[in-house]
Parts: structure tokens; sequence; C-alpha cells
């Protein structure tokens, strides 16, 4: 019934050893509760979240990759039902030929929907269309008791918003109803325009407002004049284009060795990418498998970073203190010169569904750093900024948080505290980020 | 125009039962799913009919039931055109279940081999009317040889290897053909987590490999196909040594 694995997150800094069911059915996620004898239970999807989120040692995960099957699908409304385990990849291949798109997406198709619901994800279009949760109409919750509940905005709301985004802590979702978006195509029109420093990639995110998608990608490395210079991506819909079809990627077979990645690799290639976009601006088709996921054209691409891993820093900062949190930033990383390729800044709405939802209205700055002495500190000189200025760091990313840190950025954690006590009273749900953080509190 | 034939998946909760049901669909053809958790067997159905646009339907089955099989045979004969058949249901307690409990030992024979037979004898009159159709049933290496550590389930699966070369040789006379399927390790339920799997296939690459051979008339399927040199290699073992292996 169980298989005894070693996982680990995305950034394959933290791992560890569970005991890990793969429920085929429904029948099989109660007989998990059931029989789980005092081990702590947690779900996990794709296993794309960086840190700990999907991993519980000691405890029992419940893989949800077989629990994969669409449920219903209404052509009118656009109103589809999925089981958890449905990758972001399998509606995109089954429904944008029908001129429907999940609205909101995050950057890797592998990412499945139950866990899309854990991190209540945003995309390139969050300042528009919000985060995945607000697109949810229901789901089916299933309790350490046993017990399946539906929830929703407007059905136990208080339960609805602490399993959005609430990482697997409330239950085991078994099917999430949600509304796709009418696309007119299977592309979008995407402009990319080299920007030269801080304060022209902000106010082209700015004037970028109109546009469906936008994204910012800073060369993190580049100091004095050149600090902030990047690549900004705006993007719309395209009508017709329906011929058009997505681009075959290769894939990193093997580890690369921990010297490959240094500041002078980094920078070169950074230059190289930065130099490559139009000064001017040019303007393509592009799939929305290309588009929405460029990474996940390289498979595997987490090895580039070798065997000791990497970490990713996603923070977001209040609108108003914006630019000069950024710049701090991204200071005390060209500073460091912690090695690190593009970092991807973004504008983001108000918009969130859960109490421990990531968004906020401001801008979202995400960097990769590979895992070595001198990282820790520097994560926690960020996290001082990011906390100094209202902010929050991103739950899916993290590996590094303290608990301090974690309470001030999520002012509505009681909340969260609360309803997840009423929906697992003896704590049965947990995993590894929760008891590094303290998050249930029990 | 050849008439496109419905797939009759017994034992569509199965993941390889599932895998089958969505490759046939996208190969053109409506499915019915046929098993005891008809709950589980909606939400595929609901599946292959969204990414496929097929039809799907459900119908109760319990293998353990026999004396149901006549009227189940009878409605399936009723309601398809030209008829295919996925026999996929199995049961496969652990060995020292069944040798503490001879009850079990029952379960697996009647779950693998006496409801399999039960089953297609009612179903073969219907495919030989018929004329024409596929039959694909899943054996499996362990019925090769009786090993120490799955004898009882071997044997229900050497039973049903037999049977089906038999039923093989009588509806071919009607234009049906039978294949036996003899899967090594597939990635199920079956064997998520137990000790000692090696080289374990996927269930979507068996179920497409399994619909290409039966296309091609192959009568006994071994899938992956390195399993034939490595049971021919377990077969080839004297019985005077093979008895003593702790395998
Ligand atoms: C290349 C890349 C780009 C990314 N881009 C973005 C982005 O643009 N925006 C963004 O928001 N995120 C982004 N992410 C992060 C990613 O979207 C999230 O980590 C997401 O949660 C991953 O989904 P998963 O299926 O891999 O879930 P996992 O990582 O396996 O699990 C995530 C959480 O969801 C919970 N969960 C999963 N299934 C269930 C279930 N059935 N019931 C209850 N809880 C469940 C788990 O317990 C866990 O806490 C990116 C990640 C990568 C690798
Ligand atoms: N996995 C392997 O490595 C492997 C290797 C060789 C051969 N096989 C054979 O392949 C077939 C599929 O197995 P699997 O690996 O996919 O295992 P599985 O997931 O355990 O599937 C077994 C199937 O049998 C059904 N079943 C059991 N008793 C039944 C009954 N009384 N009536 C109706 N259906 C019944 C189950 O349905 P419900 O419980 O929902 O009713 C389920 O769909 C089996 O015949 C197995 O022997 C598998």
């Amino acid at each position: 019934m169980y298989r005894e694995m070693t996982l680990s997150g995305w950034g394959r800094v933290r791992s560890g050893n569970a005991l890990v069911a793969r429920p085929e059915r429904v029948r099989d996620v109660y007989r998990l509760f059931e029989t789980a004898g005092g081990r702590q239970i947690c779900a996990r999807g794709a296993g794309r979240s960086y840190g700990d989120c999907g991993l519980n040692s000691g405890g029992i995960l419940a893989h949800t990759e077989r629990l994969a099957r669409i449920l219903s699908f209404n052509e009118q409304s656009g109103e589809i039902a999925c089981e958890p385990g449905v990758t972001f990849e399998r509606l995109l291949r089954v429904f944008v030929p029908l001129g429907w798109l999940v609205p909101v997406s995050p950057g890797t198709a592998f990412a499945t929907i139950g866990g899309a619901v854990g991190n209540d994800v945003h995309g390139k279009n969050h300042e528009h269309t919000g985060s995945f949760g607000q697109h949810i109409l229901e789901m089916d919750v299933m309790t350490p008791d046993g017990s399946t509940h539906t929830i929703g905005p407007r059905r136990r709301p208080e339960w609805f918003r602490a399993t959005v985004g609430g990482i697997g802590l409330t239950g085991v979702l078994t099917r999430i109803v949600f509304r796709m978006m009418r696309v007119p195509g299977p592309c979008v029109l995407v402009t990319r325009k080299r920007v030269d420093d801080l304060d022209s990639l902000f106010s082209g995110l700015e004037n970028a407002g109109g546009a469906a998608y936008s994204v910012a990608w800073i060369d993190a490395l580049a100091r004095g004049k050149f600090r902030g210079r990047g690549i900004l991506e705006t993007a719309d819909p395209l009508a017709g284009a329906h011929g058009m079809a997505r681009k075959p990627g290769p894939a990193i077979a093997m580890d690369f060795p921990n010297f490959a990645l240094n500041r002078l690799s980094v920078a070169a290639f950074n230059a190289v990418y930065f130099h490559k976009a139009s000064p001017i601006g040019r303007t393509a088709p592009c799939h929305y498998g290309d588009f929405l996921y460029p990474l996940d054209r390289i498979g595997n691409w987490n090895r580039i970073y070798g065997r000791r891993g990497f970490h990713q820093f996603q923070c977001v900062v209040p609108y108003t203190e914006g630019f000069r949190a950024i710049s701090s930033l991204l200071e005390e990383i060209a500073a460091r010169g912690a090695a690190s390729f593009l970092a991807v800044l973004k504008r983001m709405g108000p918009q969130r569904a859960g109490y421990l939802s990531f968004p906020m209205d401001g801008y979202t700055l995400a960097v990769d750093f590979p895992n070595q002495a001198g990282t820790a500190a520097l994560h926690s000189r960020l996290a001082r900024v990011v906390t100094d200025h209202g902010g929050r760091n991103y739950l899916a990313k993290d590996a590094l948080l303290s608990r301090g840190d974690f309470e001030r950025m999520y002012p509505e954690l009681h909340s969260f505290r609360d309803a997840a006590a009423q929906m697992d009273p003896d704590g049965q749900m947990g995993s590894d980020i929760d008891r590094r953080l303290g998050i249930r509190q029990r | 125009m050849s008439r496109r034939a419905t797939w009759l998946i017994l034992g569509g909760s199965s993941a390889i039962g599932r895998a089958m049901a969505d490759a046939a669909a996208r190969r053109g053809h409506d499915i019915i799913l046929a098993g005891r958790d008809t709950g589980d067997l909606e939400r595929t159905a609901a599946d292959v009919r969204i990414s496929t646009g097929r039809r799907a339907s459900v119908v109760a089955f319990d293998a353990m039931a026999i004396e149901s099989h006549g009227r189940f045979a009878a409605e399936i004969g009723a309601q398809t055109d030209v008829l295919n058949v996925a026999l996929l249901f199995g049961i496969m307690p652990a060995q020292q279940e069944m040798d503490r409990d001879p009850a079990r030992a029952v379960d697996c024979i009647t779950g693998c081999f006496t409801g399999a037979v039960s089953v297609l004898q009612h179903l073969a009159p219907h495919l030989e009317q018929k004329g024409a159709g596929l039959v694909i049933a899943f054996g499996s290496v362990a019925g090769d040889r009786g090993r120490l550590k799955n004898y009882v389930y071997g044997g229900a699966k050497a039973g049903l290897h037999t049977y089906l070369s038999g039923l093989r040789n009588r509806l071919r006379r009607k234009g049906v053909h039978v294949m036996t399927v003899k899967p090594g390790f597939v990635d199920t339920a079956m064997t998520w987590g137990m000790p000692g799997m090696f080289l374990v296939a996927r269930p979507e690459d068996v179920a497409r490999a399994c619909l290409s051979a039966a296309e091609r008339n192959t009568d006994v399927f071994y899938v992956p196909k390195f399993w034939r040199w490595i049971m021919t290699v377990i077969c080839a073992i004297p019985e005077r040594v093979f008895k003593r292996l702790e395998i």
C-alpha cells in the first residue's frame, strides 16, 4: 500500500523520507485516513514546489498522480470538474483546440490542479485575472475523519479560504470545479523589448497595464548603471493562428557539476539573453504552451544546479513600496554576487482567495540561488528587506523562512488556524513546512 | 468500410483498464466499462467522453457473482454491434495470506480464473454470432512457472492461459481473435510498494502495445517484450533445481 521513498522539493535542497501512497480512486484516500495509525498525512501533486511544502518526513504522502480524471465540462459556461492530479499540460492539450484555457496558470505545465489550489497559484496575468482560487466554484475535500465536504466561496467560506492556499494542511482534495476562459486561438501575440535600467522597467510594467499578460526578466547580476536592466514581455490573446504548434525542447539528462554555475558563466548567459532582445521591441505569435511554460521545454532543468540544489526566493512587496524595495533587494543580490539566472519581476493585483494566499497588490520578484555557503545569510537579509516593506514570501518556493518572519508576513494566519482546527481537530494533517514554520500550531 | 467495434473493459477500474479505455477511445472506439466500483468507473467514463469525444458507459459486473454472468453477457451482446473484450480483472492476495487461509486461495482462483472462464463462456456465443471481434485477456508471466512466492496466483493464471488457447481455437473459426497477454511488472496498485520490482512498465504503454498487438492478431503477447526471454530462461531451469529456489 505504501512505498517508502526519499523525495525532494523542486529545488532539491529539502528532502525527506515518507511512506508514499498513490490512491487510484477516491475510496483509496478514505482507506489511507482509516489506516494511517497516528502518522501525519499530506497530499503531494507533481512536486513542483521548490521547498518543503510537498514533503512529509516520517509521515504519509498521498501522491495524486493517478487521481487525474476530467469529470465534467460545460461547453457553454466553460465550467469544468476534475480530480486533483490533472495537470495543466493535459488541460492545455485537451481544451486549447476546443477554444478554452485554464484562466490562471503557473510557469510550469507539470503542476497539478490540486497543487494549484494548495498554493493558490498566480500567473503572468494576475493583475487582471487574479489567483487560481478565484476561479473555483466548489471543491470536495476529504478530512481525516473520512468525510467529504463540498466547499466553495459561498459554501463554508472559512473552510474554503483555509484550503485554498492552505498547502494541503486541511485535508485531501478529491474534486475541483472551476471556470475555464475562452481563447480565440492557440496563441498569444508577444512583444519582447530590451529595457536598460530599473526605472524604465518599472515604467514599462506600469504602462503594460492594458496587456493581458506582462512580465519582466531582470539580469540580477548587472550592477551600477546597468542595475535592473532586463526584458519586458507583454502579450495578448491572438485570434486564429490555428495551425501553430509548440516547439520541442531538450532535456537535462544529468546533474551539472557544482562548479558549472558560477558568477562568470551566469553573468555571461544573462548578458547574451539580454542582448538577444530587441531594444525597440519585437512582436511575434507564440503558442500558449511555449509562452506560459518556457522552462518546461528543458526537461529537468533543476539539475543545472547540480546535486547541492538551489533556492528560489520569491517575495511580493506592496505597490507603494515597490520601487524602493525591489531596488534594495537587487542591490543586496548584486553586491553579494550570488550567481543567479534571470530574475522575474511581475506586477500583482490585490486578488487572493485564501487566508495563506501569497498575492498582494504590488510587485513580485523571484530569484534563484544555488545552495551554497552564505545562501541562508543572504536569504535572511532579503527577508528582512521584505518584512521592513510590509511584503511577504511565497510558501511554494520557501525552504528558509523563520517562524517570526512567517507570522509577520501572513496576518490572516489565525483565521487559517481556526478553520483548519475545525476541519482536522486531531492534527492528522501535517508536512515538513508545517512543522518547520509552526503553521498549524497545535 | 468496417464497423467500429465497441470495447467492453472487464475490470475497468484497474490502472491498465483505464489506460486501455483511453487508448481504445483515441483509436475511435466506443467504450463500456464494467466492474464493481461503478462510482469510480463513471469518473473514467466521463474523462473518456470529454477527452476523446467517444461514447463511454458503465455497467455493474462482479467476477465472483458467477450466476449473474449469463444475463450480463446477454445484455452486452444485445446492446453492441461488433464487440471487443478486454478482460483485466484479477486479484493477487499475498502468498503467505493464502498459505494461512486456504479460503483466500479459492478467492484468488475464482477472481483470476473461474470468474474469467465463466464470463468468457457466456460471451463466446455472442461473439461467434457477431462473427468478428477481438478478445484481449490478461494472464501473467507468473503463470509460466509456479514460484514459491506466488504459486496460487500463478496457478490461476496458468489455468487461464490454457483455457485461452482453447478459446482462441474455437473463436477463430468464427472470425474472432483471442490474444493472451502476459505482462511482466506493471506500475499499478497491485505492484505499488511491493519489494523486488524492476523494469516496471507504465500502464499507458502496456495498453497501447496490447491494442497494436491484438490488431496484428498476435496470439500470446509478452509485454514488455523482453519478458519472453526472461521467462524462457526461467522455464529452462530444471524442476529439481527450481524447487530449491527462493523466488
Ligand atoms: C518552473 C516553475 C515555475 C513556476 N511558476 C509559478 C508561477 O508563475 N506562479 C505560481 O504561483 N507558482 C509557480 N510555481 C510554483 C508551483 O506552481 C506551485 O509550487 C504548485 O503548487 C506546484 O504544483 P504541484 O502539483 O507540483 O504541487 P506540489 O508541489 O506537489 O504540492 C503543492 C502543495 O499543494 C498541496 N496539494 C497538492 N495536491 C493536493 C490535494 N489533492 N489536496 C490537498 N492539497 C494538495 C500539497 O500538499 C502541497 O502543499 C512554479 C514552479 C516551477 C517549478
Ligand atoms: N500489475 C502487474 O504487474 C501485473 C502483472 C501481470 C499481470 N497483471 C494482471 O493485469 C490485470 C490488471 O491488474 P492491475 O495490475 O491493474 O491490478 P489492480 O489495479 O489491482 O486491478 C485489478 C482489477 O480487478 C478488478 N476486480 C477484482 N475483483 C473483481 C471482481 N470480483 N469483479 C470484478 N472486478 C474485479 C478490480 O476492480 P474493483 O476492485 O474495482 O472491483 C480491478 O479493476 C490483472 O488481471 C492482473 O492479474 C498485472
